[in-house]
């Protein structure tokens, strides 16, 4: 190559050299940036590892819980009262429907398909994710899923799927009782959080709502498992890593008795009305019936808002439990205790007789508090006044003991206190004292009081289940037990008795006067609707006033409002030497407790009383 | 001088430098397995991969037979005609992704800044070496000149990243020319200078989104944020071992974007780990030193100015590649050289390959 005269002329060693400086140079400056890119993935791949390794696990397994089977509930001799039921519906799968709207069609012509419920379908088609499968159909019956499992070649991307519900194949008999299993709502949920469940619910759907499914939801309800899924980043399943199976929920028994609950239901026909049947011995609850009832299943698959308010307004109040929620004066069914009280504070003796002439007065005040029987039973003593129900004598005794030795001696018998039963819907009732007036209204107590209370009147007011318990207890003499539904608890291995809750024992000054007072139940029952039973039974009837007659007036039955009559109530109990079965009746409304409680009663006892001896535990 | 006192070896005699021949297919070879992985084992795509590695051996082979003063007879129109190309693209060009880079020949699609990338540098050196060394400041405006135009019209399509590598491989050029260290030091202060006036007037939207998710790419995760998060995950979760081939996760599971093409790294990071990553850093450290000292040992500062300058163009694809996707640098297009899927950088690269087997080939018929 030959310069040019015009062109300068090069150094090529210069150059050469100049270049070969200006070379190391950048090579230095390219090993110094390669350095930063390795200190960069030094920095990523080792110092920060377990954080990004974290990251790519969490990117790419799905955990899937799954829920656990729901525990069943069984009655004391393992007839089935809650089971789970096998429920189907038809998904599809989108991706999977080549023509979505043919497939539709023709799975319509199978099984029946509402026109809106494929325009619901076809709008939320929009929305879903193509590989999801997604409801078509729910709860078809057998005959549907036979049905559609033989033309089933003919819907690719579709099938049944199938899981449980729970379902109460008694409907109405016991809803009080049992409770119902309903959709988990927010309240539920912000509870089971409060309660660090929440996590066990994440594939459950359905949670106790009432009853004892709600009070044994932590029994019933189980462990849930999940799966490990492997997923791609739009959510498609790979593959399954890890099953976790879950664990099922624990079955239960009830001290519940089917046969004498159908009976107790059967007898009370859907009157209002509460029934009540404890075995003393250890206060388990037998029959607890409250009417009239309703059809739990309703609510698992989720109540119609008509339905719910015709239940909600219904006048006479199918929702609340009468047994363990309505609060009724005892009336004379308490007389047994109150004639106990009298006898131990030797009010009275046994053999004390005062005149009954109709009306009672107190000591220099003109006003009469009249008995039930107008012209009056005569010269009466305990026995007298417990059989006939004369209702001087309790004033007399009442007044002579005053409020506050009633007030204390009945408390034990569990009056004015919630019992401590199984379940969460219960009222305490009251047991009035000074210093409940006091607090309640403000105002002094008055003798007046006093004698309202002396025949389970007044302020006095119990439930069903109140005043079973405190017959049991009298029944024993004095042994208590707190109630309770559950019987036993089918674990793995073993079924797990409810141990005995058995509280201190009412030790009487004179223990004399048990015998006394169930003596004179006795007599009652002797003596009226159970003169003819060939088992031995004890009671004591009440008639509750709801309406207020005036001091001289006539009640009449037929020209009070029907919500305005009287109150039936009964107590009882059978055998009188050993007690098995302690009973309480309230016929809401229903007039005089011995003609219309009385029977029930009767028939209740018969039944479990005349039954084969082995059914009855 | 002669470097080759005995009889030229076979390879010298085909023109083809061994220690740079080995390089570059021990790079394939391993880009051939991550393609294998990338691609989810689609076989289809390694082949298609495989002729693109065929075809670039080719066309480095052919080059490398050209001596490179025919390239500096050429470099002046090639660099018009690629200028007018570029022009017609703005004017002409098909909109692809949104950016206008391609012509339509009819019966191919062609992308004319792949072509001033090649003819750029050849331009430059051709210019600059026209002069004594180190350049004079007349002749160093004049080249500033001839690296705006298509630089400018390469960003206005937009494409960043081949502006980026256009403007380095002029740079690269003048630096190695030796130009005077006062006037890099006052180059360095004018770009630090209008780097705001870029970020408030010249840089679009999404490339100001871009330098901002680099920043804090949680910000939004699922948007702007994804790519740059789902390849961190990737490589960090590869480890010092990595997860092994096939078995990387955020890869074969889909997480990680444009895993094949762009991303390709975070593949190798996943499932080959650290080691992985030193290996390919070690391969390309070993082309970029065996490129320098092909260049130091050229007759002519032609020769010299053009080998340096695609060596370490070759330098700036890796870094910004791999900057970008270990979460250093923002986001720019620049696929990773000779592992990438693709078949444009492939034969460019290839091309700018030949060229430095051409340049320490040919020296022993350079007669002074």
């Amino acid at each position: 190559m030959s310069p040019k005269k015009r062109v300068a002329m090069h150094n090529h060693a210069a150059e050469a050299s100049l270049f070969k400086r200006r070379a190391l140079f950048t090579f230095c400056c390219v090993v110094i940036m390669l350095g930063i890119l390795f200190g960069n993935l030094y920095h990523l791949q080792v110092t920060s590892h377990q954080d990004y390794q974290t990251r790519s696990n969490d990117n790419r397994i799905r955990v899937v819980p799954v829920a656990p089977s729901r525990g069943l509930i069984y009655d004391r001799h393992g007839q089935l009262l809650a089971e789970n039921q096998p429920f189907y519906s038809i998904e599809m799968v989108p991706e999977k429907v080549k023509d979505i709207d043919q497939s539709l069609i023709e799975l319509g012509t199978l099984i029946p398909i509402s026109e809106e419920d494929i325009e619901s379908l076809k709008r939320s088609l929009k929305y879903h994710r193509r590989f999801k499968p997604m409801t078509i159909k729910s709860r078809l019956t057998e005959d549907q899923v036979a049905l559609f499992s033989v033309n089933q070649h003919k819907f690719p991307g579709f099938k049944v799927n199938a899981g449980l519900k729970r379902h109460y194949p008694y409907d109405g008999l016991m809803t009080h009782v049992l409770g119902y299993v309903g959709k988990i709502n927010t309240k539920d949920r912000a509870r089971l959080e409060r309660n660090n469940l929440w996590q066990n619910y994440a594939a459950t759907k359905d949670i106790g709502k009432q009853g004892v499914e709600k009070f044994y939801e932590t029994l019933l309800h189980g462990k849930p498992g999940h799966l490990e899924e492997e997923v791609n980043n739009r959510g498609r399943t790979i593959r399954t890593l890890k099953v976790v199976q879950p664990e099922p929920g624990q079955d239960i028994h009830l001290t519940l008795d089917l046969k004498l609950q159908q009976k107790a239901v059967e007898l009370l026909d859907g009157r209002r009305g509460s029934v009540v049947a404890i075995d003393p011995n250890d206060g388990g609850i037998l029959a607890m019936v409250s009417s009239p009832s309703y059809d739990p299943n309703q609510f698992v698959h989720g109540i119609s808002r008509k339905s719910y308010h015709q239940l909600l307004n219904d006048a006479s109040r199918p929702l609340i439990n009468r047994a363990t929620q309505g609060q009724y004066a005892p009336a004379s069914t308490v007389k047994p205790h109150l004639g106990l009280l009298a006898l131990e504070e030797k009010v009275v003796s046994e053999n004390t007789r005062i005149h009954d002439p109709g009306y009672w007065q107190i000591p220099g005040v003109e006003r009469k508090y009249r008995d039930w029987r107008k012209w009056g039973h005569g010269w009466v003593n305990i026995h007298d006044s417990i059989v006939n129900s004369c209702d001087t004598y309790f004033y007399d005794s009442a007044y002579k003991l005053g409020i506050d030795k009633i007030s204390s001696f009945m408390d034990p018998f569990g009056f004015g206190q919630n019992t401590g039963i199984d379940l969460y819907e219960e009222s305490a009732g009251i047991m009035p004292s000074r210093d409940w007036k006091r607090m309640r209204y403000n105002q002094p107590w008055y003798i007046g009081d006093t004698i309202s209370v002396g025949i389970g009147q007044g302020y006095w007011t119990t439930t069903p289940l109140q005043l079973a318990n405190a017959t049991a207890i009298l029944a024993n003499d004095g042994k208590r037990f707190t109630p309770h539904l559950l019987k036993s608890i089918e674990d793995k291995t073993a079924r797990i008795e409810t141990p005995l809750d058995e509280q201190a024992p009412i030790a009487l000054k004179n223990p004399n006067n048990w015998e006394i007072i169930n003596r004179s139940m006795r007599k009652t029952a002797e003596k009226s609707r159970f003169a003819d039973a060939t088992y031995t039974a004890a009671m004591k009837t009440g008639t509750a006033q709801i309406f207020s007659v005036a001091e001289d007036a006539k009640y009449d039955a037929d020209s009070v409002d029907e919500f305005l009559r009287d109150n039936a109530l009964i107590i009882a109990y059978a055998p009188f030497e050993k007690p098995q079965i302690v009973l309480a009746v309230v016929l809401e409304n229903a007039g005089w407790g011995g003609v219309n409680a009385g029977p029930v009663a009767r028939a209740l006892l018969d039944e479990y009383m005349l039954r084969d001896q082995w059914s009855k535990k | 001088m002669s470097a080759h006192p005995s009889r030229p070896s076979f390879w010298h005699r085909i023109h083809i430098d061994l220690p740079l021949l080995s390089g570059l297919l021990a790079l394939m070879g391993f880009g051939l397995f991550v393609i294998y992985s990338a691609g989810g084992e689609n076989l289809a795509l390694m082949e298609r991969q495989l002729v693109r590695m065929g075809l670039g051996i080719a066309i480095m082979f052919c080059v490398a037979q050209i001596n490179p003063e025919i390239l500096k007879r050429w470099a002046l129109p090639i660099y018009i005609a690629g200028i007018i190309l570029l022009l017609g693209v703005h004017f002409f060009g098909e909109v692809n992704k949104g950016a206008q880079r391609w012509l339509n020949l009819g019966f191919m699609e062609f992308q004319p800044s792949e072509l001033i990338k090649l003819a750029f540098p050849i331009t430059m050196a051709w210019y600059i070496s026209k002069h004594p060394l180190p350049p004079k400041k007349r002749h160093l405006a004049v080249a500033g000149v001839i690296l705006l135009i298509p630089t400018l019209l390469i960003a206005k399509q937009p494409d960043l990243g081949t502006s980026i590598l256009v403007a380095a491989s002029g740079i690269f050029v003048l630096f190695l020319s030796g130009m005077s260290w006062a006037i890099v030091l006052g180059f360095i202060a004018v770009i630090l200078a209008m780097l705001p006036v870029l970020w408030f007037f010249l840089m679009h939207d999404y490339q100001r989104t871009r330098v901002l998710t680099l920043l804090d790419p949680e910000k939004d995760p699922l948007g702007a944020g994804y790519h740059i998060i789902q390849s961190k995950i990737a490589i960090g979760s590869g480890g010092v071992w990595g997860k092994g081939w096939l078995q990387g996760t955020q890869s074969q599971l889909e997480f990680l974007p444009e895993r094949h093409t762009d991303f390709i790294f975070a593949v190798v990071g996943e499932e080959f780990g650290l080691m992985g990553s030193i290996l390919l850093l070690a391969l390309y450290l070993y082309i970029i030193g065996r490129g320098l000292v092909i260049a130091s040992r050229a007759q002519t500062s032609f020769a010299r100015l053009l080998a340096g300058s695609i060596t370490l163009t070759f330098f700036v694809y890796i870094f910004v590649n791999m900057g970008m996707v270990s979460g250093i640098l923002p986001v720019v297009g620049v696929p990773l050289p000779l592992i990438s899927y693709g078949g444009t950088s492939m034969l460019t690269l290839m091309t700018g390959f030949g060229i430095l087997m051409s340049i320490q080939t040919h020296r022993r018929f350079i007669d002074r």
